[in-house]
């Protein structure tokens, strides 16, 4: 097996006497669409802010692509590969579509105070890349039409795929989604889930939290289970179906009775 | 009627040095979203510096710099932009209403300490600072007053052009996502806190640019100049003006300039002799009746924030 995208060992965090993450050490095979499933209160959501900076580990290490990132705050990770959306989305409401996904591209000169007036040539050039970049993947994202609409006047869905549209501005190896599905309209889901596989197809990793099983165990391989902050679980979907310990942690009452 | 055309020219040169502060408010909240409650020390920060740095030596206080006009003005604006890193640096990670807490005590401790260290700029005397420039050429009549509006207008045009600008560019556009998400904003490699602070010292040396030209037009400055009401109108204008929008910034100042000034001159007129003690109680009252009012019945401002993409980038 190819060395993991990313992998933790031992990464725990706790707030006072709550172990909301618990010792997870887990690999993230690069290609994959991993799936993170777990009752609520699993610590699902912890352990996400924990693999994307959000929240620094009380313990334990996270390592993406062969670098130790521990602590590492989100715009450094972002910097080195790893896109994030966010659970409820979080458009730059008062922006345009087009505008919320141009920003996304690093570095750029016309982000600094002087470079506007020092530098205008390039400026004016990197701006027209980066324009017909965004438009392509607006485009790729299904929301071309909504380019100059304000990005808080879109539907739900609509933001998570703008969502999805700022982080590949970034060229992300690596893109952690957080409950794609919730709230989204099935056609836009479907829309979602087809622009995942393309992705996936074109070499992008995907770690994806869901409360919907059904569509962890439809289109994601492998799955990792979390309950009270432990992994219980990691293998395959069918794997996944098939164990009691699992269909334990999710109806709350033990397996065979 | 001369009488009437150097009242306008006096209003107009007042009203553009207030627009220039409320430029600089609006580069703060209208554009990054930071509550500067305290946009008085730094327009005082600009006045008392510029004063400070172009006035022949006074016995018993700071000075005798008399470094030449246009430097005054950039040292005052300097002054202006250390106040303002030093307070960013320290307050910027507070949010919101936090922030306009902290920024309010400052101005509050800048206005006391200019009121009690007469070692300093003359206490609650004031500083008389240089004489206006140019006054030799020009005179003291209708005509200086004329280039000095001149001279206001070309620096309030100058700070337009140059905030457009900056909103328009990749620079404008992080500021906007800042104000709207900074935690998305980071989630995209973008780094808040410093772009705050960048903001906030851009806004403050611009109000302090306001606060210099405001003390030199008047060749003096003192405490009663920077109390908290100042800001307060501040706010007012760019409100009602409309916060993101520049022009409409300007037209804000205009409008609230002139219903402060014609509110006064009506009272002064038309209250009973009873109430005149209280004209500028009730002009308070006003302003702050003007900012409710706006923010619940129309908190965009008569020139909304237009949405905005990126001008360079636009196709040819």
């Amino acid at each position: 097996m190819a060395e993991p995208i990313l992998s933790t060992r031992g990464l725990s965090r706790h707030f006072g006497p709550l172990k909301a993450v618990d010792g997870v050490s887990l690999d993230i095979r690069e290609g994959s669409i991993t799936g993170l499933i777990g009752p609520n209160g699993a610590g699902k959501s912890t352990l996400f802010n924990l693999l994307t900076g959000a929240l620094k580990p009380t313990a334990g290490t996270v390592t993406l692509a062969g670098r130790d990132v521990t602590g590492l705050p989100p715009d450094r990770l972002f910097a080195l590969g790893l896109g994030r959306t966010f659970q409820i989305p979080r458009p730059f409401a008062r922006m345009s579509v087009l505008e919320n996904v141009m920003l996304a591209p690093l570095a750029q000169t016309g982000e600094r105070l002087a470079g506007p007036f020092l530098s205008p040539g390039r400026v004016r050039a990197e701006e027209a890349a980066i324009r017909a970049r965004a438009l392509e993947v607006l485009d790729f994202v299904t929301l071309a039409p909504l380019a100059d609409h304000p990005a808080g006047k879109i539907s739900g869905g609509q933001m998570k795929l703008l969502e999805l549209a700022r982080i590949l501005m970034g060229d992300p190896k690596l893109i952690l989604l957080d409950e794609p599905a919730a709230g989204v309209n099935p056609t836009l889901t479907r829309t979602l889930i087809g622009k995942i596989e393309e992705l996936n197809r074109a070499g992008k990793t995907f770690v994806i939290i869901e409360h919907d099983m059904d569509f962890v165990m439809r289109h994601c391989d492998p799955v990792i289970a979390l309950a009270e902050g432990r992994v219980i679980f990691q293998g395959t979907a069918a794997e996944a179906r098939a164990n009691p310990d699992l269909l334990d942690a999710y109806l709350g009452a033990p397996a065979g009775d | 009627m001369i009488g009437l055309i150097s009242y306008l020219v006096f209003f107009a040169t007042v009203a553009s040095i207030l627009a220039i502060a409320v430029l600089g408010l609006n580069l703060q909240w209208g554009n990054t979203g930071l509550f500067n409650g305290g946009v008085v020390a730094f327009f005082g920060a600009g006045a008392y510096g510029t004063l400070i740095l172009g006035s022949p030596a006074l016995e018993g206080q700071l000075g005798g710099f008399e470094l030449a006009y246009p430097l005054a003005l950039t040292g005052g604006m300097v002054a202006a932009a250390l106040l303002a890193w030093a307070v960013g640096a320290l307050t910027l990670r507070l949010r919101h209403d936090y922030l306009a807490i902290a920024t309010f005590g400052v101005a509050v401790a800048f206005e006391s300490l200019m009121r009690n260290a007469e070692w300093l700029a003359g206490g609650a005397k004031g500083i008389r600072g240089f004489e206006r420039p140019l006054r030799a050429a020009l005179g003291d009549g209708f005509l200086y007053n004329l280039a000095f509006l001149g001279f206001v207008l070309c620096l309030l045009v100058a700070v337009y052009l140059f905030l457009e600008r900056l909103v328009g560019s990749p620079f404008g556009r992080l500021l906007r996502a800042i104000r709207e998400d900074e935690d998305a904003a980071r989630s995209l490699g973008k780094r808040p806190a410093r772009v705050r602070l960048v903001a906030f010292v851009t806004g403050s040396a611009i109000m302090g640019l306001a606060g210099g030209l405001y003390a030199s037009f008047y060749a003096f400055v003192s405490p009663q100049d920077i109390l908290p009401v100042l800001t307060f109108q501040i706010w007012a204008m760019l409100i009602v003006g409309g916060a993101g929008n520049n022009r409409g910034a300007i037209m804000g100042t205009v409008l609230i300039w002139g219903a402060w000034t014609g509110s006064g001159w009506a009272l002064s007129r038309f209250a009973p002799i009873e109430a005149q003690l209280y004209t500028g109680s009730i002009q308070f009252v006003m302003i702050g009746a003007v900012i409710v009012g706006m923010l619940l019945w129309r908190p965009q401002g008569l020139f909304p924030e237009r949405l905005v993409v990126s001008q360079s980038g636009r196709s040819n």
